[in-house]
Parts: C-alpha cells; structure tokens; sequence
C-alpha cells in the first residue's frame, strides 16, 4: 500500500472523499486515509452511467474483506463514466487511491459547489495532522 | 455485554504493537484485527503457518469425582466417551435447547476437566456451570486469566512447533503437556481453519517467549479478520452469528455433537428437533453473481444470511445462512437482499473451500 498523501491539486469532502476538478466535469475518490481505514477493498459496486449523484448523499459501496462502507459525494452531478477496471481489480482504490483507484466521472450539476469542499491542508487538518 | 469503558489487554498486547497490528474492539478485549492484511495473512495459514493470539476466550475448570457427571448434563456431547488426553466439541443447552455457547472441552486428567468458552459468553457460561453443579462433588474454577492460548494453524504447523518442542505433539483431537520454547505448555490438536495445526494453553507470563519463538521460526502472525475468512470457508460455526440462544443445535446442523440419551439439560428439545424436523436449517451459500453477503440480510422468501464474507481462496463471496427446510438443499439458487440490490446465490455443501489434493 502506498504512503500517506494527500495531492495538493484535489478537493476534498469531509466524508473522505476527493474530486479532481477538469472543467465542468469531476473525477470523484475516496482518500488515502479512506482506503487505510476499510483495509484491502475487495468488492467496488458502481452508479450506472447517467445516474445522478447528490453531494453529501452516498452514491456507491466499497467493501473491504470485513465491512462495506458509503461512499459519499462531495459534488452533485451525472455519472458520465466509471472506472470499469476496479470490477476486476478494486484493490487499485488501496495501491493508487487517486489514479487508478478514482471511481466515477461526473458532469457537474453545480460547479458552485467546489468552493464548499476543503483544500489538501484544510482536510489533513481534519484528520488530527 | 459486561464492559466496562476499560478494553480487557491480553499478555501479547505490546507484541501485537510491535507486529503492526491494528486492533480493535472485540467482546470487550482489545483485539488484532489485521497486520499484514487480510488476505496475505489467509493465504499465510492456507500455504504454510500462522499464529492466532485467542487469549481472550475463557476457560472453566471442573475438578473432582462428580466433575464427569457434571458436564454430562451439561454438554450436549457424550462425556463419558471423553478419554483422559481427549477432546471433544459440544454446545451448550438451555432448557428449552436454545444454544448458550459451543465449547471445546479437554479432559486433562481423570477428574480434571478444561472447557474452552467465547470471550462473549464466558461469564455466562461460568455461572450456568455454578448454577448447575448443586449435587454434584466437584469444583468449578474460572481459568480465564490463567491461561494464554495461541493457535498455530497451517500445513507447516506442526513441523514449525515440534522443532521448538522438548516432546512429541499430541494427535489431532488429543492433548499433551510439552515443553515449547522452554515454556510449559498444554498443547492441544485444535483449530478453527480447517488446516492442521495445534492451540497452545500458556501460562500468561510465559506466552511471549513462546510467541517470539514462533515469529522467529517464520510463523506470521494472524489477526481475527483472516480467523473469520479461514472458518467461514470451512463453514465452522461462530457463535453469536451461525448459532444463539434463539436457535437450536439441529437447525445449526450442529446434531453430531448432541447424544440426547446422555440426558443433557436441553436433550428432551434437540431429541424432538431431531425426529420433527426444524422450520429452517443452516446451510452454506456462495454468490453466484458479484458482491458480498453480510450477517442480517434478508433471504427473498424467508431465511437470513448470518456469515458472509469474500472468500480469499474462492474470490466469490461466501457465507452461511438460515434457510426454509425445503429450500435447504445443496444446488437450490436463491436470491439475497444485499441493503436493496438483489444478489443471487447458491446452496452448497460444506466445506466450501477444499484444499486440492
């Protein structure tokens, strides 16, 4: 599993989520902090493509060998893609929890929204470091 | 559940520390839940050995000329056919043959019995022995902080503790006092992975000495996450989930540990179950589709999941669950309520994992 970061070019929801902002489209994860949190992740269960996603509401389910969790929105928007490699292979949400590991694309509905999540600092903060 | 704010620590707590543990709270003790990870530590006792700190499940002692008959009234197995070095695994009845606990009971000497309970219900299950033995000539002692207890599981198991050992390991389903890296310990031919391997009783101040050794030797250490995945593929019973107080031994499918001619508290239920018949019976189920079960959800039509888990050794998710009788048969397909998506599944047989031969 990689080392803790937390990329100074991405947003950040409270619920430990990031989103890749690329115009008025998004890239949505969970944190590293996320993926240490739920341990090896095992199962990735997908929105379809065209389903709405709702800021702060949970949009899918990441399951580790023990538990399955939320995953949250930090912005509201359409699933315009999903990461199709994490069915076969979701532990890239452990190895590479910002490249590989990214889950959905989503056309936004409010590009407003952005300035609500926190920055890198602002989030690392909130973990306690 | 008998905690007090204050998490119970076992003698292996800073070794756990050491190994990178991640620990959690479990039935009021602080327990690894992981160190390497799950499925590395899985595969660890699949292919070759790993080491299993269980200090927190309790133990009762039963001593003196009444202690057989005692525990013959008690356990649901046949007692007498317990022989001195012997083990044997049982539940533990209420009257009405609801199960209060499943134990493994060594006999270590000719009046000298240890019972190994759930960290969960040892208190429990010590005053259930107290109210019971009234009449009977012998004592019952709780042993719970008295012993550490290791599980050394995997194909490389045995060979790994006997090159530490000053005397030969006892047989499966036997007992021994042997030396293990100069510590004395009761080695019994237990486990709960369905792989060779032996549980080690310690006296508390010598568990880390014995721990140390098996690291060294290369055992890794294994945390309950990879405890539940390992018993879950061999479809071993965990109590509060596959069986309770609600449930009765023949539904469990728990009836070849029950000798209702015995006359133990409850046998008059389990003897009616048994020749009657049960609503539900427990059986094992693989998803035939993506995802992973879990305890509580709902089977369409009746029944309810009561293990699941993705199967490291399979990579389907697995589990067990209480099913209507008529649909309790192996091949049957059904479907599960996975918190809202249907998830279709199947019956199989037990073991769901089977080492290729």
């Amino acid at each position: 599993m990689a080392d803790a970061s937390y990329p100074d070019d991405l947003k950040y929801h409270p619920e430990h989520d990031w989103a890749r902002i690329e115009g008025d489209t998004a890239v949505l994860g969970i944190t590293w902090y996320a993926q240490d949190s739920l341990g090896e992740i095992v199962f990735f269960d997908p929105p379809k493509v065209g389903a709405t996603v709702t800021k702060d509401e949970s949009y899918a389910e990441v399951e580790s060998v023990k538990a399955v969790s939320d995953v949250i929105a930090p912005l509201s928007g359409e699933v315009v893609e999903v990461n199709e490699a994490l069915s076969n292979s979701p532990e890239h949400i452990n190895d590479d929890p910002y490249g590989g590991g990214w889950l959905v694309k989503v056309r936004l509905a409010d590009p407003s929204e952005v300035d609500a999540l926190l920055d890198a600092g602002a989030y690392q903060e909130l973990l306690g470091g | 559940m008998g905690e007090t704010g204050t998490l119970k620590r076992t003698p292996l707590f800073e070794k756990h520390r050491e190994a990178g543990a991640k620990l959690v709270p479990f039935a009021g003790w602080e327990m690894p839940v992981q160190y390497a990870g799950i499925r590395a530590e899985h595969t660890a006792v699949r292919g070759r050995a790993g080491v299993f700190d269980v200090s927190h499940m309790g133990e009762i002692e039963t001593t003196g000329p009444g202690a057989a008959d005692l525990l013959q009234r008690l356990l649901s197995n046949d007692v007498a056919k317990l022989a001195v070095g012997g083990a044997q695994y049982s539940v533990l009845c209420r009257e009405d043959g609801g199960i209060l606990d499943d134990l493994f009971t060594y006999r270590l000497g000719e009046d000298r019995y240890l019972t190994v309970t759930n960290a969960a219900n040892h208190e429990k299950d010590l005053a259930w022995f107290q109210a019971s033995a009234d009449g009977f000539d012998c004592e019952v002692a709780d042993h719970l902080h008295d012993y550490a207890m290791l599980a050394v599981q995997g194909p490389d198991a045995r060979r790994i503790v006997g090159d530490l050992a000053d005397g030969d390991l006892p047989a499966r389903f036997r007992t021994a006092d042997v030396g293990v890296a100069g510590v004395p310990v009761l080695v019994c031919g237990t486990g709960y992975t369905g792989e060779d391997g032996v549980e080690l009783l310690i006296r508390p101040d010598g568990a880390e000495t014995v721990w140390d050794a098996l690291l060294t030797a290369g055992v890794d250490p294994v945390g309950l996450g990879a405890r539940d995945t390992l018993r879950l593929e061999v479809c071993f019973h965990l109590y509060g989930n596959d069986m309770d107080e609600s449930r009765n031994a023949i539904e469990a499918g728990l009836g070849w540990c029950c000798k209702e001619d015995t006359g133990f508290i409850g046998a008059d239920v389990v003897r009616d179950a048994r020749l009657e018949g049960t609503a539900e019976a427990l059986v094992p189920f693989v998803l035939t589709g993506p995802g992973i079960a879990r305890q509580g959800n709902p089977v369409a039509g009746g029944g309810v999941i009561t293990s699941g888990t993705l199967s490291p050794c399979l990579e389907i998710g697995i589990g067990m669950a209480y099913l209507p009788v008529a649909r309790a048969i192996p091949g049957t397909p059904f479907e599960i309520d996975v918190r809202g998506k249907t998830r279709p599944a199947e019956v199989r047989t037990k073991p769901l994992y089977a080492k290729e031969t």
